[in-house]
């Protein structure tokens, strides 16, 4: 009797493993199958952003960083600034607006100033700001290392 | 002729039992009865989308540089195309709308209740996946709008502790937004939730034929008036149907679904992002919650308390003993009550709040 007993618990305990290794052996593949496969980026650490006589002063624009938006500002005083333009709270990309003077994003009106710190509105972290080089006639931007 | 056909298939099925089972089938006369109607309702939009949704596909195509032009082209040069797409789009945000009806009646009536726990818990499943087909649908016009939403709303995921970055990229098919992720939102949109909506679907309509309809909670057998199943009640399903159809042709005509410009991954949002009005709420809550709460971002301490609710939400007919001996909990009433102000009320600042 108790043979018995331990015998079908000895068979139940291997049918289950057995079962659960089957399982594992469909969801494992198919799990991994959707994770899509990581494509080497290409590293972007510099691009060339503009031209020199692009931007007029408080005036901004998009440029592509690698496969990321960039925004690319000439402030009201004639500098330059660039940032990511992908907003902090919830991944919207973010403008540059002449009439405030500061960067906004529409998705849920959040403002950072002019060194990218979040000021208002739900953003959590300032934006990530880039380094401005000017050559020549082009404006280069890189990332801060 | 019919009674031919009719012995004829006598022969072969068990057709008696199954015109007993129709004939036996009563439905509860009372105040409530209009809300068993809703159930009906969400299925017969849930057909129509079946229908519209297999006539986009004649010329719908994904990816990054189509999809958009296919819709334009669907609306602007293929007869007819706006109104189906138009109802296409309508109807699923009248199925969503009228799910919502048929969930708080049976939850205010406590249909959930025993022996009927399986059903509630199975239309939960079909209201959830009802929305992620909203969500995963609202992404394939490739527009502006549907791209940021889409950003927005998978960016809410990745806030879920431990798995949230694992279901981001499972979700987006890669880090951001891109042709990729409009190809798994097409591949969940038509195939994957389709195939598991109709299992669910069909599990739910027998539970309810097997049990037949719930009647008041504490109402006397003898007391309760009741009506034929059939044909008396289906064919004041089939009116309203009606009705409801006729709805769906004025909105779909009279305010026909935008298109929008195309989205652009390298051009800044535009103002009026918002989610559809079902996200709205759970949207306007993590909007207004502050950036940290008690060490942690706001978005993951909303996103689980989200989490939380609903599971007790679907958990809900077992933890309610006093359905169970035939009377209502005031403070579940209660509770509901203020689900529904709730929602409605953070529904209504997401649209008045700029
Ligand atoms: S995504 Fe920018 S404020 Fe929410």
């Amino acid at each position: 009797m108790s043979q018995d007993f331990k015998r079908r618990t000895i068979v139940n305990w291997l049918l289950g493993g057995g079962v659960i290794a089957w399982l594992s052996a469909i969801f494992f593949p198919v799990l991994k199958y959707l994770q899509p496969p990581s494509i080497p980026e290409a590293v972007v650490s510099s691009v060339k952003a503009a031209t020199v006589n692009e931007l007029a002063n408080n005036s901004s624009k998009i440029f592509k960083f690698g496969n990321k938006p960039g925004l690319l500002i000439k402030t009201p005083a004639g500098e330059w600034r660039a940032f990511t333009a992908i907003c902090t709270h919830l991944d919207c990309i973010v403008q540059y607006r002449d009439d405030l003077e500061h960067i906004w994003c529409a998705c849920h009106n959040g403002h950072y100033d002019l060194q990218g710190r979040n000021i208002s509105g739900p953003p959590p972290r300032p934006l990530e700001e880039y380094d401005v080089n000017i050559q020549g006639k082009d404006v280069y931007v890189s990332k801060r290392t | 002729m019919k009674e031919s056909i009719l012995s004829w298939l006598k022969n072969r099925y068990p057709v008696d039992s199954v015109t007993e089972f129709a004939q036996k089938k009563k439905v509860p006369l009372f105040q409530g009865t209009i809300w068993y109607y809703f159930g009906g309702i969400t299925l017969f939009l849930f057909l129509i989308q079946v229908a519209t949704g297999i006539l986009l596909l004649f010329y719908y195509r994904t990816g990054a540089d189509q999809a958009y032009e296919s819709v334009k082209f669907l609306m602007t040069k293929v007869h007819f195309g706006w109104l189906i797409r138009s109802i296409h789009s309508w109807a699923a945000n009248l199925m969503v709308l009228s799910a919502f009806i048929h969930m708080f009646s049976v939850f205010f009536t406590r249909a959930y209740r025993k022996p009927r726990e399986l059903t509630w818990i199975t239309g939960m499943v079909l209201f959830l996946l009802a929305m992620a087909f909203g969500f995963s649908g609202y992404l394939l016009p490739w527009n502006e709008l549907a791209f940021f939403a889409t950003k927005v709303g998978t960016d809410i995921v990745g806030a879920v502790p431990f798995v949230g970055d694992f279901l981001l990229t499972l979700l987006r098919g890669g880090s951001d937004v891109t042709g990729a992720t409009l190809s798994r939102f097409f591949g969940f949109h038509v195939a994957l939730f389709p195939g598991i909506f109709t299992l669910f679907l069909v599990i739910h309509l027998a539970f309810v034929q097997v049990q037949g309809m719930s009647k008041p909670i504490g109402a006397k057998e003898e007391e309760l008036k009741t009506m034929p199943f059939f044909p008396n009640f289906v064919l004041r399903d089939l009116l309203i149907w009606l009705i409801v159809l006729n709805v769906l042709a004025i909105l779909a005509v009279f305010f026909p679904w935008e298109l929008g410009a195309k989205a652009d991954p390298f051009v800044p949002a535009p103002a009026g992002i918002r989610p559809e009005w079902y996200f709205m709420f759970m949207f306007q809550t993590l909007k207004m919650l502050p950036a940290h709460i008690a060490g942690l971002e706001g978005e993951t301490v909303g996103v689980m308390a989200f989490a939380i609710a609903g599971i007790f939400w679907i958990l809900i007919p077992f933890f309610d003993r006093s359905s169970q001996r035939g009377h209502k909990s005031k403070l579940l009433t209660y509770i509901g009550i203020i689900v529904v102000i709730f929602i409605l009320v953070m529904t209504i600042l997401g649209y008045t709040l700029s």
